[in-house]
């Protein structure tokens, strides 16, 4: 294996780093699209995770691929629904702001 | 005498068809009953003659059973089972429940339901036919319930009348804590024998030897009884049973319902048998009933109510006979009395038709002129009750007096006695006042229709000769209904004359106070000097108040804890359930902000606990968390 070779902790390191930033991102950013846009990050960093996986422990087969495949399908969706929520929440409050959105409340 | 299954068949299923199908026509209906109970007549007549024939049944009684459910351990089978006693009994009561329906065609002529009436007699019938004629006491509790069910109905017959439903009430309750204790009986005869067959249970009883049990099992089962006969302390609901229209009274009083306790008893004698302080038992509870509703009897003056306590005392005479182990004594008297005892309620309805239901004796008077048939035969109804030969009573209460002296209950004997002298005493009196003396000038009494007055006749002509089946020079009564081994009964002359002489006597008093003289000063001034004790017999000891206290303070007073505890102790829980759902909302709701990046927070440092926790802890920790693996 050459020296320069990318090893698996490379892809886990990776996916760990994106995955802070968009935790990070997601529970700290105002703006909702800004929100979904960091959540899209986190389910990226679950996809190196599942794909490096793959790939270095059953090489022969293609479930971590395939799975990513769904992830990233069910995230297309999950973010075309989010966005309509928040185009119909800005229509009415003229904000994307979090904070104005507190009506989970009791 | 294969067909006796018949005999209550009929009248059921003329219940059935009257409440079904012919409610509309009234005299269809009333038919039908009649036809039904005739019938059974008829074919209880020719029971009544194959026994005759057949002297092998008085020990080894004709049962044919057919099997009515099954389960391990527990089989029923129900039929019918012959012997001389059934017969008789299956005799008299369709006899007499014949007569009482025909009866009724006069007396209930234009009241309201009547087709229903009929239709409540004829189940009435049913049940107490069946009731004598069952092979299993599981088969004879049941009946034994449909009489109480048809008394209730009964009794309850004006239910537009407030007192007809109180009573009805009373009967049905006052019954039932008697029933209670019967039905108790009969699970511990199951659970001991395995049957409730009662002619196995006649061959398993003698030779059983836990004696202490039998006794508890004997007076559980002796409580059904009490209730259903009006024994005391349980014989308050037969003088408020007369609220039911007459012939109800007559049919409850003389052929159903209160024989159905004596009846019973007499069934399962061998029982009582086996364990002598039970008959010791059963011999005083009709003892003191006896005398104790005969002194009731004579301060009473509604006439039903006179013949009510009358009941009472009869049937106490006939447990009495009873226990002293006379089972032949007890049922002959049981037959006189059915007869003199129907014609006697009977009699007071046709008084009561005659003066538009106005009840108080001492407001009648002289009678006889306008009513004559009624009149004497109520009259040969008094002399059978008083004891006077040859009347019906004579022979029965001479027998039982006889068997109470020859077993030797001397005490019971000196009640039995000086009751017979105040039966005669009161019946009389009422006999006296209703009958004979001034007429009232208010009452326009007229003769009931032939209809009421040949149902009288015929009961009249049975009190007159009914008795002399059962006389010491020809005693076939006593020949096939006994129990144990056959005694032939001698003339007791001194018994028999001082017997008539008491009865002679009460007549005399009666006469003495209530017919020679006119304005009945005499009693009024008795009355007056023992007023207290007049008081006391005419308020019937007070039982009635004594029973309302003990309900009111003891019943109502539990009533009332219980209903705190009930608030404070049981809402109080159920209450404390949603208060603190309530007071646990109100806390966690505080963590409830709405914000999503809060929630998402959170959700996030619970997926790291469990991380962390699974790192520490290895594969183990799945399990705390629900078992996954």
């Amino acid at each position: 294996m050459p020296a320069l070779a990318i090893s698996p902790t490379n892809f886990v390191l990776l996916s760990a780093v994106l995955f802070f930033i968009g935790l990070f991102g997601a529970l700290t950013r105002k703006n909702a699209i800004a929100v979904l846009m960091c959540i899209e990050l986190m389910l990226n960093a679950v996809n190196i995770n599942l794909i490096a996986f793959s790939r270095f422990v059953t090489p022969q087969l293609f479930t971590g691929q395939i799975f990513a495949i769904f992830v990233i399908t069910v995230a297309a969706a999950e973010v075309g629904v989010g966005l309509a929520i928040i185009i119909n929440i800005y229509r009415h409050r003229l904000s994307v702001n979090l904070d104005d959105f507190d009506w989970l409340k009791w | 005498m294969y067909h006796a299954w018949l005999i209550p068949l009929l009248p059921a299923l003329a219940f059935a068809c009257i409440s079904l199908f012919t409610k509309q026509w009234k005299w269809l209906s009333a038919t039908l009953s009649i036809g039904a109970m005739v019938s059974g007549f008829i074919i209880a007549s020719f029971v009544v003659a194959g026994v005759l024939q057949h002297p092998e049944l008085i020990n080894h009684p004709l049962v044919y059973t057919i099997r009515w459910l099954s389960m391990p351990g527990f089989i029923v089978n129900v039929g019918i089972q012959l012997d001389p006693l059934s017969a008789m009994m299956l005799f008299m009561v369709t006899l007499i429940a014949s007569l009482i329906q025909i009866y009724s065609l006069g007396y209930m002529r234009g009241e309201k339901g009547f087709s229903v009436f009929f239709a409540y007699m004829s189940l009435f019938g049913a049940s107490m036919l069946l009731l004598v004629a069952s092979a299993n006491l599981l088969e004879l509790f049941v009946a034994w319930e449909g009489v109480g069910v048809c008394s209730y109905l009964l009794i309850g017959f004006y239910n537009h009348k407030i007192s007809a439903r109180q009573a009805a009430k009373k009967a049905f309750i006052t019954t039932r804590i008697g029933d209670t204790g019967l039905l108790l009986g009969l699970l511990a005869l199951q659970l001991i024998f395995g049957t409730l067959s009662i002619s196995s249970l006649s061959q398993q009883i003698p030779q059983y030897q836990n004696i202490p049990l039998l006794i508890t099992v004997a007076v559980l089962f002796f409580l059904g009884p009490i209730g259903k006969s009006g024994q005391f302390p349980l014989h308050v609901w037969l003088p408020d049973a007369m609220e039911g229209p007459t012939p109800v009274s007559a049919l409850i009083h003389a052929a159903t319902m209160v024989i159905a306790g004596v009846y019973l008893v007499g069934r399962v004698l061998f029982m009582f048998h086996s364990v002598p302080p039970v008959m010791e038992l059963v011999a005083w509870v009709g003892g003191f009933t006896a005398i104790f509703a005969a002194t009731i009897a004579v301060t009473q003056r509604e006439i039903k109510r006179i013949l009510a306590y009358s009941t009472v005392s009869q049937i106490g005479y006939m447990m009495m006979a009873l226990g002293v182990g006379s089972l032949t004594a007890g049922f002959f008297h049981l037959w006189t009395h059915a007869f003199f005892k129907a014609l006697m309620f009977l009699g007071a309805g046709s008084v009561l038709t005659g003066l538009h239901h106005k009840a108080d004796v001492w407001e009648m008077g002289g009678l006889i002129k306008k009513m004559p048939i009624t009149a004497i035969t109520f009259v040969i109804g008094g002399l059978a009750i008083a004891g006077i030969p040859p009347f019906a009573g004579f022979w029965s209460k001479g027998d039982i007096l006889d068997a109470t002296l020859a077993s030797g209950h001397v005490a019971l004997f000196v009640i039995g006695a000086f009751t017979a002298f105040l039966t005669a005493l009161y019946i009389w009196r009422m006999i006296f006042l209703a009958f004979f003396g001034k007429e009232n000038p208010e009452n326009h009494p007229k003769e009931s229709p032939a209809v009421m007055t040949i149902p009288l006749i015929i009961l009249a002509v049975f009190a007159t000769v009914g008795g002399l089946i059962g006389t010491p020079w020809g005693d076939l009564w006593g020949r096939y209904i006994h129990f144990g081994t056959y005694v032939a009964p001698v003339a007791n002359w001194p018994l028999m004359i001082g017997d008539t002489l008491l009865g002679a006597l009460g007549i005399f008093t009666a006469w003495v106070f209530y017919c020679k003289d006119e304005e009945k000063v005499k009693a009024k001034a008795l009355a007056k000097q023992f007023n207290g004790l007049y008081t006391l017999l005419y308020n019937k000891y007070y039982i009635d108040e004594i029973y309302m206290w003990f309900n009111h303070t003891m019943v109502d007073g539990v009533g009332r804890l219980l209903y705190l505890f009930d608030i404070y102790v049981v809402d109080g829980i159920v209450n404390g359930f949603g208060a603190f759902t309530l007071a646990a909302g109100a806390g966690l709701r505080v963590f409830q902000t709405g914000r999503l990046q809060n929630y998402a927070l959170v959700f996030f440092l619970g997926v790291l606990a469990v991380a962390v926790l699974l790192a520490f802890t290895g594969p183990q920790a799945t399990l705390l968390l629900g078992g996954v693996r």
